[in-house]
């Protein structure tokens, strides 16, 4: 047996230096009053705001995907906090514009940087912060990199302020949460569009927050299984809602007609892919054309149809 | 042929420990606005490498292919070609290089005397804009070497597992494809029998928390692969966290029709994979 080389160290280097210890600087001070997100009421007590379908850029401030707040009797329940802290902040004014009770809870539907950039806005209301119960393991990987890699797309003001806020309340199974005569059901999902998808379901209204497991007209990203996402859309339509938020979309969106778009670039995806494993065409050559009848069906789509195809490609072929 | 004994895990655990307390690491943040690929990383790192042993330029004994990004950072495919005459002989040893990850050298492969090997394809982690590069060593003992750009993708397309239950459910899961000359796309083959590999596994690349025990949880990944058919070694893989999760590799080879094709592996926790499949003369 030899000793270890300099070569052996080399190669068992680290990727990720652990989150949220780079780069924390004091929140600005306050002093000039926040603009309030706009957002709209969709049904009796439940505001959404729609993202753009846009990359998350500092033009944006990062406000790419649908963030939402629910008020109960007693307490409001916010769900996912947006691409910056910046937006974050203006949730935070369009909240505190409409209601005064406190902010129970902080929900996140996924551990993606549109959902969560905006987390260190709700530091001083107390706010728990809620998520599936992988959530804090996938920040753990790639907390650090989420924040070296947005800073070119953000600029270095936006990205000052953001933290990573992993969630102390964590959901398995279903679970609901009280907001005094109000009762949200969270329900953790296996892996499909990350392995850490949570949804809220609102009894009162029938709205249903799908977070990142419902793409409208943004193209869906890959980011945990193709074949767990495809094997969990019946289960997704049986949800009986009148209408839901999707993470990306319209809002408010017909329900479970919200699903039919990626249903359809999903069997696209997995059909071409399918057929180039079986032709043995590499993976490099196969990504290049994989789900290309669908490219004018989407927004966004040469940002992300080849990363997802490569991610198909990766998984399809254990088939 | 056997496997590299295991490296002691506690070494890993050492370099984790040393790597947080020094948090000195070679990060994503200056490569990745770097618009002009430099070579800085690159001349610091020769030299651990390959000492003051001078290295050539490939001329095409070797050549890479990599997209020019890296949409998804977790799985960049590679493919490597060799092309030796007499005056250099075989090529020995094939080094891939990613200079910006925190783990540089991704693989070390060696081949067997008699393989034949022309051409070897696997994924690989981008942390950054980083060079990758392949060094070869041919039976001469010169190093040629031959280097391609590539540029991550950045955003939310990190280097991480995606499915982390799932790929520790299969570990050492194994699957083997042989393609036949009639499949589209290949030329057709002679001997050469062009073969894919891939095993199941995380290829953890470490220091994620547990968040039960707040510890950092050891790397853990392939360290040591041998593929052989009957007696012979095809090729060896010496690994680090720089090859994706489930590593993959697609390699054309000279085959000998009806001996078993077997596959040893062996991961830094100490769990050793094995597998055998037979090889029918029909496929070749
Ligand atoms: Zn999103
Ligand atoms: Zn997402």
């Amino acid at each position: 047996m030899s000793e270890p080389t300099r070569r052996s160290v080399l190669k068992t280097g680290v990727f990720f230096a652990c989150c949220g210890i780079s780069h924390v600087r004091l929140a600005r001070a306050q002093s000039s009053p926040v603009e309030a997100l706009p957002v709209k009421e969709i049904t009796g007590g439940v505001f959404a705001f729609a993202g753009r379908p846009e990359m998350m850029a500092a033009n944006n401030e990062g406000e790419i995907c649908n963030v939402s707040f629910i008020i109960g009797d007693e307490a409001v329940a916010v769900i996912d906090s947006g691409g910056s802290v910046a937006e974050g902040r203006q949730l935070v004014a369009a909240i505190r514009a409409r209601t005064d009770k406190p902010i129970r809870y902080l929900i996140n539907t996924h551990m993606h940087p549109d959902h969560i950039f905006g987390n260190a806005a709700f530091g001083e209301t107390g706010a728990i912060v809620v998520g599936h119960h992988n959530l804090p393991r996938a920040l753990t990987a790639r907390g650090d990199y989420y924040l070296q890699s947005y800073r070119d797309a953000m600029g270095s003001e936006l990205m000052a302020d953001i933290r990573i806020i992993p969630p102390t309340k964590l959901i398995t199974g279903e679970e609901q949460l009280d907001l005094g005569n109000r009762k949200l059901t969270l329900k953790a999902w296996k892996t499909a569009h990350t392995d850490n998808d949570l949804t809220i379901f609102d009894e009162q209204s029938g709205t249903f927050f799908t977070g990142d497991l419902c793409f409208i007209e943004h193209l869906p990203t890959m980011d945990g299984s193709l074949l767990g996402w495809i094997a969990q859309l019946e289960e997704l339509k049986g949800i009986k809602a009148t209408f839901a938020v999707p993470g990306h979309g319209p809002v408010p969106s017909a329900w479970p007609q919200a699903l039919g778009q990626e249903q359809r670039y999903f069997d696209a995806l997995a059909r071409d892919i399918r057929k180039a494993i079986a032709d043995g065409v590499p993976m490099a050559e196969a990504v290049k054309t994989a789900a290309e009848s669908e490219r004018n069906n989407w927004r966004l789509f040469d940002e992300y149809n080849v990363r997802n195809a490569t991610a198909a490609f990766a998984e399809l072929e254990w088939e | 042929m056997t496997i590299k004994p295991i490296r002691l895990r506690s070494r890993v655990v050492a370099f984790v420990i040393l790597a947080l307390v020094g948090a000195a690491m070679p990060f994503a943040a200056s490569a990745q606005s770097a618009s002009v690929p430099d070579t800085k990383t690159w001349d610091g790192l020769k030299g651990d490498v390959f000492g003051q042993k001078p290295i050539g330029d490939a001329g095409g004994i070797i050549t890479i292919d990599a997209p020019k990004r890296a949409e998804d950072a977790a799985i960049v495919p590679i493919d490597l070609h060799f092309k030796t005459d007499a005056a250099t002989g075989r090529i020995k040893a094939v080094t891939l290089i990613v200079d910006e990850n925190p783990s540089p050298v991704a693989a070390v492969f060696q081949f067997g005397k008699d393989a034949g090997v022309t051409h070897l394809a696997t994924r690989l982690r981008v942390n950054a804009y980083s060079y990758v590069r392949a060094i070869a060593e041919t039976e001469d003992g010169k190093l040629h070497m031959t280097q391609t750009f590539v540029k991550a993708s950045g955003g939310c397309s990190a280097p991480a597992m995606k499915n982390q239950d799932e790929s520790l459910a299969s570990l050492g899961k194994m699957k083997l494809r042989v393609f036949t000359a009639k499949t589209p796309g290949n030329e057709p083959m002679t001997r050469a029998t062009e073969m894919q590999l891939m095993i199941r596994h995380p290829n953890n690349s470490g220091l994620q928390m547990d968040q039960v025990t707040r510890y950092y949880i050891p790397a853990h990944f392939i360290q040591g692969l041998t593929v052989s058919q009957g007696d012979r070694l095809i090729m060896s893989m010496e690994g680090g966290i720089s090859i994706s999760e489930d590593p993959n590799f697609r390699f054309e080879f000279d085959a000998k029709p009806g001996e078993d094709v077997k596959v040893e592996a062996a991961d830094t926790e100490g769990k050793k994979f094995q597998d055998e499949w037979p090889l029918e003369s029909s496929s070749l």
